[in-house]
């Protein structure tokens, strides 16, 4: 009643003007700015967590330093802190009174950037589990036969980890698509160059353009479900390379 | 060598993308005046929008903790057609945009909406939808808490209390609960932090007025676009307080969790 009700109220009403006015909605140039600059960015911060997010999750797990734990607590940081805030303080540090002289503010970087803060907690916490059950004698024998470290992490670590680092740089895409509270102050909004599609809806919806909103929200919710199928796709295959 | 080489690259990827920004709260508090944002943040309209906040977590929290075991109880130990969907349909707020949900809950309560016209009472622009709202965005964190973990604790002991005579709720209270009882936990806790951060689904629904229906992150956007900069952090700071003690709740549970 919830979760369904409500959507199936949203995409009745981005149909109210038929398919054509569906369709004149969504390729509106505004619309299609934003849905492009969404896309784009929100690939570019997915492929900079499979690196980046992999990096982390092996420092937690393999290597020890002190405070280490504090470290892993933080990485949750930005699913507890609103997102809001993060967009706030990301303006503060590359805004107009950037302490560090970095003037970012109302760019497309400064979205790409708050996007990275937001979705750093999900690859790490999709690897984090793997590589700590990931048996290392695979490794040590590796070794033995004279393999490098490079070689030791390219063929045996990377492709156990591999389902781990996808599910997470699916999830992280998702919500880079929605995310609005992080953008919304950050980004100032300019159609055609900072407007995102979150926002769009927003502003939309807001000037009294609800069907409009509609239309964009349908295709967001579209991708959404789209990748939601891919992560239970992605675990099937992984839970039966675990049975054979 | 490349050990360290490694250590440092993440540490200082990590001291970029998350201290560097969150640091900036209290640098900025500094500058604009500690005193200025207590002020703004003792204002009536601040208190309320706290207020508000805290009741809509209030409510939607208890509902998303029944809701959420109740599913995880469906999904893991009972076969119903349709059981797929239930899935999908729990995890899709994790993946959906806040906004999308707005908009949904706007067109369906709407004037024009399916359930505007017959319902009596205000529900947009006013807490009812508010509530919808926070309580969709916060439905899958229980259940994806208690799933693996009912997955993980197998029906033995359920089982064993049936043959002995328990009903099926005695069976929940005694045996299935107390198993469970550190992910319903760390659920509640996450699904806490997101009913008080909500910006997105909250904006559209709420209206934002100021001293009825602002939430404590509205209130956020309101101050920075009224160039009450000392208001916006010091709320902040306080918003920023709040998930720290979530961490560290979060922290406490984990070891004991994997303990039990």
């Amino acid at each position: 009643m919830i979760v369904a009700l409500p959507i199936a109220a949203l995409v009745s009403s981005s149909r109210s003007d038929g398919w054509s006015g569906f369709w004149s909605s969504v390729s509106s140039p505004e619309a299609v700015a934003a849905l492009k600059l969404t896309l784009v960015v929100a690939a570019l911060v997915a492929l900079t967590n499979a690196v980046s997010g992999t990096l982390v999750a092996w420092v937690l797990v393999r290597d020890e330093f002190p405070g280490k734990s504090v470290v892993n607590a933080l990485v949750d940081l930005p699913f507890a802190l609103p997102t809001i805030v993060a967009g706030l303080v990301t303006l503060a540090l590359y805004g107009p009174d950037s302490p560090v002289g970095i003037h970012l503010a109302f760019t497309r970087a400064a979205i790409y950037l708050v996007l990275l803060f937001v979705t750093l907690p999900f690859v790490v916490r999709t690897v984090q589990p793997v590589l700590l059950e990931l048996d290392r004698t695979m490794e040590e024998a590796a070794r033995s036969l004279g393999a490098r470290e490079t070689a030791v992490f390219f063929r045996i670590v990377l492709p156990n980890v591999l389902p781990g680092i996808l599910s997470g740089v699916a999830m992280a895409f998702a919500r880079a698509v929605g995310e609005i509270g992080a953008i919304v102050i950050l980004s100032g909004n300019l159609p055609f160059r900072t407007e995102v599609a979150s926002v769009y809806v927003l502003e939309q919806s807001q000037s009294g353009n609800a069907t409009g909103a509609a239309a964009v929200a349908v295709l967001l919710l579209a991708i959404s479900f789209a990748v939601l199928l891919l992560i239970g796709a992605m675990r099937r295959v992984a839970t039966r390379h675990e049975r054979a | 060598m490349r050990r360290l080489a490694v250590r440092y690259a993440a540490l200082g990827y990590l001291a970029v993308v998350l201290l560097a920004p969150i640091s900036m709260i209290f640098w900025r508090i500094e500058a604009e005046g500690v005193g200025k944002a207590w002020s703004a943040l003792t204002e009536a309209d601040t208190v309320h929008a706290f207020k508000v906040t805290l009741i809509l977590a209030a409510i939607a929290v208890p509902l998303n903790t029944i809701f959420g075991v109740t599913c995880a109880l469906a999904i893991v130990r009972r076969r119903f057609p349709g059981k797929g969907l239930l899935n999908a349909f729990v995890d899709l707020p994790l993946a959906l945009s806040p906004v999308v949900v707005g908009l949904s809950l706007f067109l369906l309560y709407g004037r024009t909406g399916w359930l505007g016209p017959s319902i009596n009472i205000q529900v947009l622009f006013a807490l009812p939808a508010m509530v919808l709202a926070t309580v969709f965005v916060s439905v899958p964190f229980v259940a994806r808490e208690v799933v693996p973990t009912l997955r993980e604790i197998g029906d033995e002991q359920e089982q064993a209390a049936h043959t002995l005579g328990a009903s099926g709720w005695q069976t929940f209270w005694r045996i299935t609960l107390p198993s469970i009882r550190w992910a319903v936990i760390y659920g509640v806790v996450l699904t806490t932090a997101r009913c008080l951060g909500e910006y997105g689904a909250v904006a559209i629904v709420s209206g934002g007025i100021s001293g009825r229906t602002e939430t404590a992150t509205l209130r956020v956007q309101d101050y920075y676009e009224n160039l009450n900069q000392a208001g916006a952090y010091g709320i902040s700071l306080a918003l920023c307080g709040v998930a720290l003690v979530v961490l560290a709740v979060m922290t406490l549970l984990k070891p004991k969790e994997g303990a039990a």
